[in-house]
Order: C-alpha cells, then sequence, then structure tokens
C-alpha cells in the first residue's frame, strides 16, 4: 500500500524542495542593503502604530466553529463516495444514497438552525452589535462615575500593552 | 531498515521536534504554528502504520480545521509573550517526568500483540463498505450526523455574542 502514497510523499517533497531551492537562489542573486524603513512593517507608506496583532472579531470564531463541524461531515462523506460505485453495482445504489441522505439532511437542519438564527449572517450581527453597544453606552451613562474609572483603567492597560509591544520592538 | 521504517522515523522526528517547539516557544503565535507541523507528522505516523482513512481525517480535520479555529483562539486572544517562570517549569517538569516514567513502564511491560499484516490495499474502502451495511455500522453513522448536529447548535449557542449588558 506503500506504493500509492509515494506519489504523494515526492510530490509533498518536491513542493517543500521548490520553495526552499527558490528561496536560496533568491538570497543568493539578491542585493542586500537593509535600512530601517525596509525593516519595519508595511502599512501603506504610514508609520506603523501599536502592536501588529488585533483582537479579531468573535464572529470569526463562530465561523470556524461552525466550518469544523461540517469538515468531520466531509470526512464521512468520504467513505461513502468511494463505495457508491460498489454497492450501485451490486444493486443498493438508491438504499446507499438515501442512506447518506439521511445523514446529510440531519445535518442540514443545523444549517437551517444557524441560518434562521442569524449566525451566518455577517450585516445582521453587526446591526445587533451596534445596537448592544449603544444600549450599553446608554447603560453607562446611566451609571457615570464607575463607567469613568472603567474607562481609565482599559486605557492605562492599553498604553502598558503598547508600551510592552514598543520596548520588545 | 526499509523504506516504511525511515518515514516512520522522519515523521515521528517531524512530529516530536515541532512538538517541542509548541511547548517552548515564547511567542503563542509560533507555537500554534508549530502545531501545524505536529499535526502534520503525526497524519503521517497515520500513514505509515497503515491506517490511510484516519491520515486523511487527520489532514482534513486537524490540520484544516481544528488549526484554522486555534489560530483564530489566538488572534482573539490579548497579546501577551509568556516569561519563563522558573516554578512553572519545575512542575511541568516533575509532571513530565512522571508521564515519561508511566509510559516507559508501560512500554517495557505490556504484551504487545504484534502480527505481521497482510499489506491491506487500503483502508477506506472496507471502512464504506462496513459504514453502510446495515448490519454493521449504518446505525452509529447516522447517530454520528445526530451527535455533530448537537455539537452545531451548542456550539453556535456557546459562541454567540451575547447581550453586553448583563
Amino acid at each position: 500500500m506503500y506504493f500509492d502514497y509515494t506519489n504523494v510523499l515526492i510530490f509533498f517533497l518536491v513542493g517543500i524542495g521548490f520553495v526552499g531551492v527558490n528561496m536560496v537562489v533568491g538570497s543568493l542573486l539578491r542585493p542586500s542593503k537593509p535600512n530601517p524603513e525596509k525593516n519595519s512593517a508595511y502599512e501603506c507608506g504610514e508609520d506603523p502604530i501599536g502592536p501588529n496583532r488585533v483582537q479579531f472579531d468573535i464572529r470569526f470564531y463562530t465561523v470556524a466553529l461552525i466550518f469544523i463541524i461540517f469538515d468531520v461531515e466531509i470526512a464521512f462523506l468520504f467513505p461513502w463516495a468511494n463505495s457508491f460505485q460498489e454497492f450501485k453495482a451490486a444493486g443498493l445504489g438508491g438504499l446507499v444514497f438515501f442512506e447518506v441522505l439521511v445523514f446529510v439532511s440531519i445535518l442540514f437542519l443545523g444549517l437551517v438552525y444557524l441560518w434562521a438564527k442569524g449566525d451566518l449572517d455577517w450585516v445582521k450581527s453587526t446591526e445587533a452589535q451596534r445596537r448592544a453597544a449603544l444600549a450599553h453606552r446608554r447603560a453607562e451613562e446611566a451609571k457615570e462615575t464607575a463607567a469613568d474609572s472603567a474607562k481609565s483603567e482599559s486605557a492605562t492597560e492599553l498604553d502598558l500593552t503598547v508600551a510592552a509591544e514598543a520596548g520588545h520592538h | 531498515m526499509t523504506a516504511a521504517h525511515i518515514a516512520f522515523a522522519a515523521f515521528a522526528l517531524i512530529t516530536v521536534v515541532s512538538a517541542f517547539v509548541v511547548a517552548s516557544h515564547r511567542s503563542i503565535v509560533h507555537s500554534a504554528f508549530g502545531l501545524f507541523f505536529t499535526f502534520f507528522g503525526v497524519a503521517g505516523l497515520y500513514l505509515t502504520l497503515g491506517a490511510d482513512f484516519v491520515m486523511a481525517a487527520q489532514i482534513l480535520i486537524y490540520v484544516g480545521g481544528i488549526m484554522v479555529l486555534l489560530l483564530f483562539g489566538v488572534m482573539l486572544t490579548p497579546s501577551r509573550r509568556s516569561d519563563f517562570v522558573p516554578a512553572r517549569f519545575l512542575r511541568a517538569l516533575t509532571l513530565g517526568a512522571i508521564v515519561l516514567v508511566g509510559l516507559l513502564w508501560v512500554l517495557k511491560n505490556a504484551h504487545w500483540a504484534t502480527q505481521e499484516l497482510a499489506s491491506p490495499e487500503s483502508t477506506i474502502d472496507e471502512i464504506g463498505r462496513q459504514l453502510l451495511t446495515r448490519e454493521q455500522y449504518l446505525l452509529p453513522f447516522e447517530v454520528v450526523s445526530v451527535l455533530l448536529l448537537a455539537a452545531l447548535i451548542g456550539a453556535a449557542y456557546l459562541a454567540r455574542r451575547r447581550k453586553i449588558v448583563d
């Protein structure tokens, strides 16, 4: 059985080799004249401000979570796709197709649920977020003193992060 | 020493070295990228052990899915470089040593029922056959879909942005 995968291995090694050889050849051919301008992170010509790592939106995470579930579903569909012809030849094509249809339909319910709940809806959730933020601000204004202290606290925290990052670079 | 042995050793080396990078690197982003190679090496190990479907699933789910989730997880957490804490290192070392001793003990004392395999062609045909035959694993196969549905709804519910105001 290793024979089949020897092709994969060769493909894999050629892929790695291609990148490696090109990088070595490139580093031998190109002139090396670094300066601070060149070495700074490129942000459309602006001087970069603050840490380069920003907090991503939680919605990316939700989408990734949903993706994994359907990823696992696909992994389960591989053996089915592989064996379908065999079953079909044995006259069981309809039955096997129905079996996998049940499998996919159950998960399709999940997709319908997500769709109905707006988890897949980027714009709508932004709107909901905006409204939540607005409600949050109103609540904050109601108890102003508490809000002020919280704000100054978060501000110092941000400054510290920026200072730490700057010190690191 | 056949080609299979060499391949196994190479994949084991990739796995162990990248796992060490994951555990030891100060930057969590680098650790996450190290884990990419660990998963990949484990996929290679599965292949050299004759489990080609498990390898495909490993690459599809772990390298393709879990890594994406993990990277988003890393990017969602505030940026912080972990510092070297001697006490923590000592604790980890102790725990690691205990696990190592336990594993070596098992390795030495377990009865390994080894058997020459008659070089299976590919496991995926047999998996497909058994998964879709009613007398075998058809019911578990359909139940898996219910399990995935539960996981999907649970994950979406937990990850959903709740109102900021408590």
